[in-house]
């Protein structure tokens, strides 16, 4: 039993990150439906940025994304406005090569200037741990899961109740309807892949101090955020959430129970019957 | 208020307006008849700047409107009720009539436009906190106008509002309609119900294939053989 809870309790730690990077995925195929190919090297870029922050200027990871943040959104923001605004009405190929592009010029750009070797970013804490009634929790990530869940908090009242948040919602929900009610939709696109790519950046952030750090670590994320957002339903916002925790559980018992070679197993054979009961996702629209 | 001048509009290789000479003066109600396919609604959405016309031009209140993009059409002042309601799903009443006043010169009337839209349709008032999508069609279509009304719009454009109505809603939106011109919003309305609309018209324009075939007073073309004998089965 304790072994269950232990696993349980990691899964659901480690889940909230991956939550963040599935929200981030979601809310920008929401908006635009291009599928963000590029989501894990965005990750991984705020990885890098988190390292050098950490090594050059001795900033905690967990402080330096009040930086990361804000430096990714703008990022995103770029990268919206210079490119991908520009395929919105495109085939979905040609949407899907942009974005795999745009992930491959930022892992091997890093390579460029960075090398391929693998960094590990070591704080005093990283591999420190306490008990509660005979379950041990990993500081870091607890402290992570923290500042998650403030972010999505955050994130959720932004969408909710701000008007830049609602007109984002109906931007995702009715593009045309949007602009007729005076919501530029573009500027919208900019916001949403800006928030996706911020998301992903702290992800990053978040997990730099207990992953390895190197330039293609993303496809492993980018595949992992595109499970959490089908099994969530593409598009929605809590399922994104739901999915994250639910993907780091199944990983994180499934780890415990059969091996680590074998969670990835477990991950899938979860996926695959959550489609083969609800194709369209958790909290997916059937007709959409 | 709005002139429309040998507007074309293609839709790949295919044409669908021709040569459309539109005018539209402040404080009409101004209708579109045609039939389906007709090109009243690609009208609307080259008004919108939803598509962009081929070639011709669309003045509003002296400004051409070429370079313009969407939203800044809303901002012009120039709002549409879309064909199909086109509701935000997922978002409740209150939601949908805050999207309404999203542009920033609509947002310090906000509280009031929501209780003026709110004596207009109390129904949408007991469904507030209801979701868009789950409502019936003729709700949607209230929503959707007071949505529109939330603008604080000079030009309403109304796209089929009575499409898919039962009866009794069909004369309730038409009622509405000149409610809404007579607080002095101007009114575009493009309609397949030609004889409802025909009937609260000042003026009206019938629309075959892509171009305009006649135009009049309401009343006249309501008496109007070719019209008589396309459109109202007599």
């Amino acid at each position: 039993m304790t072994i269950f809870l232990q696993s349980l309790i990691s899964g659901i730690l480690i889940g909230g990150v991956y939550a963040l990077i599935g929200i981030g995925l979601t809310i920008i195929f929401g908006v635009m439906r291009v599928i963000n190919f590029a989501h894990g090297d965005l990750l991984m870029v705020g990885m890098y940025g988190t390292f050098y922050l950490f090594t050059l200027f001795n900033i905690d990871p967990f402080i330096s994304i009040v930086i990361t943040m804000p430096l990714m959104f703008l990022y995103g923001g770029f990268l919206q406005k210079v490119f991908i605004n520009r395929i919105l009405g495109a085939l979905p190929q040609n949407q899907i090569l942009l974005t795999i592009g745009m992930g491959l010029i930022m892992s091997n750009g890093i390579m460029l200037a960075f090398t391929s070797d693998y960094k590990i970013l070591s704080t005093d804490y990283s591999s420190s741990s306490f008990d509660i009634l005979g379950i041990s929790i990993s500081t870091p990530l607890l402290i992570s899961f923290a500042i998650t869940a403030g972010i999505t908090v955050v994130l959720y009242w932004f969408l909710l109740k701000t008007d830049t948040g609602q007109a984002i919602r109906a931007t995702a929900q009715d593009r045309e309807a949007a602009q007729l009610m005076g919501i530029n939709v573009k500027r919208m696109s900019i916001i949403a892949f800006g928030l996706g790519a911020s998301l992903a950046g702290t992800a990053g952030a978040l997990i730099s101090p207990t992953y390895y750090i190197f330039p293609q670590v993303g496809s492993t994320f980018t595949l992992k955020a595109f499970v959490i957002t089908v099994l969530g339903g593409m598009g929605s916002i809590v399922g994104a959430t739901l999915g994250g925790i639910l993907i780091g559980v199944a990983e994180s018992i499934g780890g415990v129970y059969f091996g680590s070679g074998w969670k990835e197993v477990v991950v899938f054979v979860l996926f695959l019957l959550v489609l083969l009961f609800k194709p369209s996702g958790l909290m997916g629209k059937s007709n959409t | 208020m709005l002139t429309i001048d040998k507007l074309n509009f293609s839709y790949g290789d295919l044409k669908v307006l021709w040569d459309i000479n539109l005018e539209v003066h402040e404080g009409e109600i101004v209708t579109v008849v045609g039939a389906n396919g007709a090109g009243k609604s690609t009208t609307l959405k080259n008004i919108s700047r939803l598509v962009k016309p081929t070639s011709g031009s669309i003045t509003f209140q002296g400004e051409d409107m070429e370079k313009l993009e969407s939203h800044q059409v809303v901002e012009r002042g120039i709002v549409q009720v879309p064909e199909g309601r086109k509701i935000f799903p997922e978002m409740t009443v209150l939601e949908n009539l805050r999207m309404g006043s999203y542009i920033k010169s609509a947002r310090k009337a906000r509280e009031a436009n929501v209780e003026r839209v709110f004596g207009m349709f109390p129904r949408l008032k007991e469904r507030e906190k209801q979701l868009g999508g789950t409502m019936s069609g003729g709700e949607q279509q209230m929503l959707a106008i007071a949505r529109g009304l939330m603008t604080n719009p000079k030009l309403l454009l109304m796209d089929e509002p009575s499409l898919g109505l039962s009866p009794l809603f069909v004369k309730i939106i038409f009622e509405i309609i000149q409610e809404i011109n007579r607080q002095g919003v101007t009114i575009l309305l493009v309609e397949q119900n030609v004889f409802q609309s025909l009937k609260i018209a000042h003026r009206a324009y019938v629309l075959e294939t892509g171009r305009v075939v006649l135009t009049g007073e309401g009343n006249d073309l309501l008496s109007n053989e070719h019209v008589k004998k396309a459109f109202l089965g007599m």
